[in-house]
């Protein structure tokens, strides 16, 4: 129900995957919204009991049913931005061996992916699955501003104002996809926006 | 021989203009009367006397006026350069590949000398007689890379070698095609070319990070590339594509001799010696239709170039509104003779148009 398939597209734009357990001894899950369900999916005693667990609930009410898995940590934020330092701090203090699980929108995942990469996770531990909202963390190639949350093609940019179109073009280091001025060439001329996948 | 270095613009009046000299040089991209993608690799080791092939980099009348501009992007926006902190070695081996290239090929221009790692550097057309400690960057006004890149012309992408794939880690980019260095730097070989339509299913892309992967030390390759540009406008970047993007609109039946050029890049691949990394020089050249037009053959083969290029590459260029009006202003110059193989002017044996 929160899965969407995602259409094929450009090399540059990331593929999410599906959450599995593994095996080791430290793994850190930070699930956003409707990927609370990934992690109820995966959860055994055994594992989230050496799990810190963040939840990021978006508004949802997933919290209570992810504390009753017992996590060996547990800490829910309302946003990630009320989230990042936390977790920044978890990754740079992590353990050889850490396992890691995210599971939310692309922009969250994007975005602790350029954290954790920066904090020197290897890559092949940190597994991704694509929960909830298809929006996008778009930046505006003209003004660098980042969008967060867009979910209609075109879109204006929060920060500048122009009307841009919603790129395939992503970024790993800025964690978001490019944003281009539509009406360049025809300056006020702008389709009526829609559903990026529709 | 001397080079007069022209005072020119490269933007709001637009004063840029080729010389004939510069027009008869022009690399013309085209070697055959239809185009499609292909890896078209060839070792880069000189070429026709006077070409732009003939030098490793190529310095033409428009230098001067062209590092005014580079300065003009970079004071309006920094992050047209980068360098992610591994890639400081990589700058220092383009800083002397260039250095040592210009001094030689261009000894009336250019003055290398060095005294182990003391090092002075005189850039005659510039007016730059700089001495500094080779490696050491406090003894240099910016990063090695930026340095030699504010004057050398030409847009400079630096690649990281590792994991099998080329990933690009710094930047000197002020002349670009539409793409952004602050958004693909960090790439790889295969995601900082993710939009360019057709070339990925036909395999270019493997097979030229193939090729690259093994280019050796003292053995450069190179290709032409090309797109088109109204007005001679250098820095088509996106981020400035919302200014920029309108004069496409200002073309006319009267103006686009004028006012549209096609714009070549000579790209060329270096390994470099002590970092492994590779270097991406790529050198854009514009030139104007109605100077193209001077050259029969290129007038009769660019005329059936665009007429029967594929219609995702016109759009991917970014000309596809104004490929109606190229047509029939290009037709004028067509009259269905065959043409010459290769990409040179062969004007001595070439005939005139014959309409």
């Amino acid at each position: 129900m929160s899965k969407f398939e995602f259409p094929p597209s450009i090399k540059s734009r990331p593929v999410w995957g599906t959450l599995e357990p593994r095996p080791g001894k430290h793994h850190l899950m930070i699930a956003e919204a409707e990927g609370a369900e990934a992690i109820l999916e995966i959860a055994t005693p055994d594992l989230m009991a050496k799990t810190h667990l963040i939840f990021i609930a978006k508004g949802t009410d997933y919290g209570p049913k992810l504390e009753a898995l017992n996590p060996m940590q547990f800490r829910e934020t309302p946003t990630y931005g009320s989230a990042v330092q936390r977790i920044e701090r978890v990754l740079s203090d992590a353990a050889m061996g850490l396992q890691l699980y995210l599971t939310g929108t692309e922009g969250m995942m994007g975005q602790v992916m350029q954290a954790a990469v920066t904090a020197g996770i290897p890559h092949t531990a940190i597994q991704t699955e694509h929960r909830g909202s298809v929006a996008r963390r778009m930046q505006c190639v003209h003004c660098k501003g980042i969008t967060e949350d867009v979910e209609m093609d075109p879109f204006q940019c929060s920060h500048c104002g122009l009307n841009l179109f919603v790129r395939d073009h992503y970024s790993r280091r800025i964690a978001a996809y490019q944003g281009v001025c539509i009406d360049a060439e025809d300056p006020g001329n702008v389709p009526a926006p829609k559903g990026i996948y529709e | 021989m001397t080079i007069q270095f022209n005072d020119e613009t490269f933007r709001e009046d637009y004063s840029f203009k080729n010389s004939p000299w510069a027009i008869k040089r022009f690399p013309f991209p085209f070697d055959k009367d239809d185009y499609m993608y292909s890896v078209n690799m060839e070792p880069h080791r000189g070429g026709r006397e006077g070409s732009v092939f003939q030098n490793r980099f190529d310095v033409d009348e428009h230098y001067v006026s062209e590092m005014r501009d580079r300065a003009l992007v970079l004071d309006n926006d920094p992050l047209r350069c980068q360098s992610l902190p591994h890639m400081t070695l990589a700058g220092w081996d383009l800083l002397e590949l260039i250095m040592v290239a210009k001094s030689e090929d261009y000894p009336d221009l250019f003055e290398l000398h060095r005294d182990g790692n003391r090092w002075r550097w005189v850039n005659k057309p510039m007016g730059i007689d700089d001495t500094f400690t080779f490696l050491d960057e406090a003894t240099l006004p910016y990063g090695p890379m930026e340095y030699i890149t504010r004057q050398a012309q030409g847009d400079w992408a630096v690649l990281d070698q590792r994991d099998d794939n080329l990933w690009m880690d710094a930047g000197m980019i002020t002349t670009q095609a539409d793409w952004s260095l602050d958004f693909d730097i960090g790439m790889n070989f295969f995601e900082w070319h993710a939009p360019v339509p057709l070339a990925h299913e036909k395999g270019i892309f493997v097979r030229a990070l193939k090729f690259l992967l093994n280019i050796q030390q003292g053995a450069p390759a190179r290709r032409l590339n090309w797109t088109m540009t109204v007005n001679p406008l250098l820095d088509t970047s996106p981020e400035n594509y919302h200014k920029w993007g309108i004069q496409k609109t200002t073309l006319t039946p009267e103006n686009i001799g004028a006012k549209q050029h096609l714009r070549v890049e000579l790209q060329t691949f270096y390994r470099l010696p002590r970092s492994n990394a590779m270097v991406f020089p790529i050198r854009c050249y514009l030139c104007a239709f109605q100077d193209l037009m001077t050259v029969p053959k290129w007038g009769r083969r660019l005329h059936r170039v665009i007429r029967d290029l594929p219609e995702e590459l016109a759009t991917y260029k970014g000309f596809i509104d104004n490929r109606p009006m190229m047509i029939d202003y290009l037709s004028q110059f067509d009259d269905g003779l065959p043409t010459s193989p290769g990409i040179w002017p062969d004007l001595d044996t070439e005939p005139q148009l014959q309409k």
